[in-house]
This record gives structure tokens, sequence and C-alpha cells, in this order.
């Protein structure tokens, strides 16, 4: 299996706006590999540098030190996003396109020819359930329909990688369950799934290996069962390696 | 080019299907329309005035379209994070600074052959003539200004934070340039150093709109049109400028933090 994720000595600051301090370190020294048909479950609780590590896979931040790359692609070039999808934690798209236009649009974008486009934007449609509603302006989907067409834009171009930050975040359980079911349909085909969550159950569920990460620092990385180790739950687990006491 | 043609299809679409870039659009029209209809006397000087007014209108609204067309693409794209899905594309900065740029001058530019193809017909039904090139010659300066006015509030957009305050200094400096700027030098004759040397550097430093937006006399007195080697000249001066902006846009965006 190859490594096609891979930080090294991550370390992101950003300036401070709290009184007395200049800089605020939201990474510091992450080094995580994830490696083909892998599903990687990033966990920590708010505010621990699970999104700040995702928005510099992505290109959104520089880091103040260290690499990243994707597919062994430096991050900061736009070729390293070729054969990724990635859902954002708030689904939010041009509200005056219908969800057909968007896809279409996307599919531009990753340089796909019409006819594959064409098929892409039926496949993907297909697989969120929002074909009958392909025709409509996204300004008069419900939330989960939105989440849905986050979904399909994410898969238009057939990624390889699949970056999904809280994907099942204000879904209802129904929302939940179905998004749960597309990611094991694409773990089934072999694709890479790096998401992160706070539903440590379907982390538990669906996810190959994991990694807890607390204050821009990795505190936990292996396999489900190796980081349970005797505890009952991951979540027991997860409570204990952040230093929560109750 | 794909990505920036993509990026262009996407804000034309969006102005075609918002609502509010119709109000000035039709409101400009309409003023037009009415003011073409007044007769006064027959008199030629008033149909002159009109003429001129109906121009400086459409100078006006075609400004006032091109600043607030564009001055909202970044930021909105901002706020309502569509920019994240974006960005997470194998699509460069520049690409998407290119694609908006190119969007919103077409955006522009539309609205711009809408009115003059309006005003044009107007006009003829009064004059019985349509000096043709004269309007090409002017509508095309127009445009190009334009164009450095798209790239001026795009920078902006990328400046400051908010699109109204983009909006109202993209629209100050714009009209400051278009009143005073020809003056410039003569008022630096009246300063001592170093501040005469500092406004004779704004004077070469500005792009001169005042320019193109002189080339609607060629419609309001008839004049008889200008040389096409002048024309390409001020069209590669405006380029210039342009692309200056557009650079300076660029470099701006490039390390931007866009969480």
């Amino acid at each position: 299996m190859s490594v096609i994720l891979k930080t090294e000595k991550l370390r992101v600051e950003f300036k401070s706006r709290e009184l007395g301090q200049t800089t605020k370190v939201a990474l510091n020294q992450l080094d995580l590999e994830v490696s083909t048909g892998e599903v990687f479950g990033f966990l920590g609780p708010n505010g621990a540098g699970k999104t700040t590590t995702m928005n510099v896979l992505l290109g959104f931040v520089q880091p103040t030190s260290g690499t990243a790359s994707l597919f062994g692609i430096d991050v900061r070039q736009p070729i390293a996003r070729q054969r990724i999808g990635y859902l954002p934690e708030m689904t939010y798209y041009y509200k005056f396109l219908t969800a057909e236009e968007l896809l279409r649009f996307y599919a531009k974008i990753f340089g796909l020819p019409g006819a594959e486009a064409n098929k892409r934007i039926d496949e993907t449609l297909k697989l969120v359930e929002l074909d009958s509603a392909r025709k409509r302006l996204i300004k008069t989907y419900s939330k989960g329909m939105q989440q849905r067409v986050g979904l399909a834009q994410a898969l238009i171009n057939n990624p390889d990688l699949l970056i999904l930050d809280e994907p099942t975040s204000g879904l209802d359980p129904l929302g939940r369950m179905k998004v749960r079911d597309i990611i094991q349909r694409l773990k089934n085909e072999g694709k890479t799934v790096f998401f992160s969550s706070h539903e440590l159950g379907e982390v538990e569920t669906v996810c190959d290996r994991v990694a807890i990460i607390a204050n821009g620092n990795l505190k936990a990385i292996g396999r489900v069962q190796e980081i349970k180790g005797s505890e009952e739950t991951l979540e027991k687990a997860f409570l204990n390696i952040i230093g929560f006491q109750n | 080019m794909r990505n920036v043609f993509a990026i262009a299809q996407i804000v034309i679409l969006e102005m075609y299907r918002r609502k509010e870039f119709y109000v000035l659009f039709i409101l400009t029209i309409m003023i037009c329309l009415i003011m073409g209809s007044i007769n006064i006397f027959n008199d030629k000087e008033v149909i002159r005035y009109i003429k001129e007014l109906c121009l400086l209108m459409i100078w006006a609204s075609s400004l006032i379209i091109a600043i607030t067309t564009t001055a909202r693409q970044i930021p909105a794209e901002r706020e309502q994070r569509t920019l994240l899905p974006l960005l997470a594309k194998p699509l460069s900065r520049t690409q998407l600074i290119f694609g908006k740029f190119l969007g919103c001058w077409i955006v522009t530019g539309l609205a711009l052959f809408c009115f003059y193809v309006l005003f044009g017909v107007l006009a003829a039904t009064r004059e019985h003539q349509w000096p043709i090139f004269n309007y090409f010659q002017a509508a095309l300066l127009h445009w190009v200004a334009l164009g450095v006015v798209v790239a001026l509030s795009l920078l902006g957009s990328l400046v400051f934070a908010a699109p109204s305050s983009n909006s109202t200094i993209c629209f100050a400096i714009c009209a400051a340039i278009m009143c005073l700027g020809r003056y410039l030098d003569q008022f630096a004759l009246n300063f001592h150093e170093p501040m005469r040397s500092l406004v004779y550097g704004i004077y070469f430093a500005i792009p001169h709109l005042e320019i193109p937006f002189e080339m609607r006399n060629l419609i309001i007195h008839d004049w008889p049109l200008i040389s096409w080697n002048f024309v390409g000249l001020g069209c590669l001066y405006l380029l210039l400028y342009m692309v200056f902006f557009l650079l300076a846009a660029c470099l701006v965006f490039r390390r931007k933090a866009v969480n």
C-alpha cells in the first residue's frame, strides 16, 4: 500500500487575538501518513486543529513550517488536488445553480470531457439520491439535500482520496446513515477516505485507523482496536487520551 | 484557460439570474428612453445636451455595474463559503482571479453594448444618421476603461473586508480621476517641492480614465473619427493598467488564508 497523504513536522501558527500573545500554535510538528484504501478517522475536541490540518492539505492555509503532500505532490500545487474530493463541514454552494449545473461546473474544473462529465453527473446524482431534483435550484433544497449535493461534488471526479470534514454534522439520523453508507461503499470500492468527526460510534464502525489530536499535538495514532486498548468504547479511550478526567 | 472560462461562465450566469442587476439596467434604459423622447422646440443644441446627459448616465450606470458586480465576487465567495469547495479543486488562485475578472468584464461589456445600441437607435430616430464607427470607438474605449475599473475593484475586494467600503472607494477614485485627473499637472505647478513632485508622480501614475470618458464627444458633437492608431494606443495604455491591477490582485490573494 502506497502512502497518498503525508504530513511531516507540520506546524501552523496564527496571529493571536489574545492580549499579550503574538502567535497561537494551531498545529505542532504533526506527522501523518494515510495509505491507499484506508478509511482514516481524524479525531479531536473542538479547536484541536482538525480543520486546520485539512485546510493545509487543501492549500487554503500555508504551513509555517513542515511539509504536506497528496499523492507525493506538494499541496501548494493545484495539480495535487486533481485526484481528491472534498466535503467541507458546512456545505454552501452557488444557490443560483441547479445541482446538475453545479456538478457540470466542477467537472469542467477537473477537465472531464463532455460525455464523461455527463456520465459522472448521472452516477453521482443517483448515488446521493438527488436524481429527481437535479433541475431544481440549490436554494430550494433542504439541509440534508444540500449536504448530499456536497457529497456529489466531492465525488464528481471519481476521486482516489476523499477528504470529509465532519460529513454528518447537523444531519438527522437518516441523513447520517446515508452518508455512512456512502463512505462504506467507497471503502468497498478501494477508495481512501480521510475524515474528521465527533461521532465516535460512526468512526468505530467505518474506520481502519484513527488519529487523535488535541491542542495541535498528535496524541495517538493507530488501528481502532489499538487505540481502544482495554477500554469498552472508542469514546472512553478518546476521553482518556485527550486528558479528560471526570 | 479552461478553468478561467468556467469561472467566467458562472459569473455571467449569476448576473443573469440575479434580480438586482436588472434594476439599474432597466432604470438606465428607461431614463434614456424618456430623455430621448423629449423634443424642446426641435432645437439641435437641446438635443445635444440631452445626448450628453444620456451618455453621462450610461457612464455612471456602467461604472456602478462594473464596481458593484466585481466588488462582491470574492467577499461573497468567502462569506457564503463557496470558496472552499472551489479552491479544493485543481484550480489556482490566479485562475480564479482571472476568471472572475473576465466574467465581470464580459457582463459590463454586455450591459454597455445594450446601452449604446439603445442610445444609438434613439439618437438615429432624431438625427436620421448613425455614425457607427464613432459609436464603436467611444464604446470600445469605454469598455476597456471599465476593464481597468473591474481589475481595480477586484484588487480592492481582496484588500478591503467589506464590499460596500471597496465600492465606495473605487467609485470615489474613478470619479476623482475622471473629474480632476487631467488637471493634476496644472495643480502641481502651484506647489513647492517635494509636494510638486508628489502631485506630478500621481499624475503620471494614475490611469487616465478621462481619456475614454471624453470620447463621448465623438457622439455628442459628431466629431470626425480619431485615428485608429490612437484608439489602439489608448487601448494598450488601459490594458497595461488592467494587467498591473490583476497581477497585484494575484499577489495579494496568493498567500491569503481562505479558511
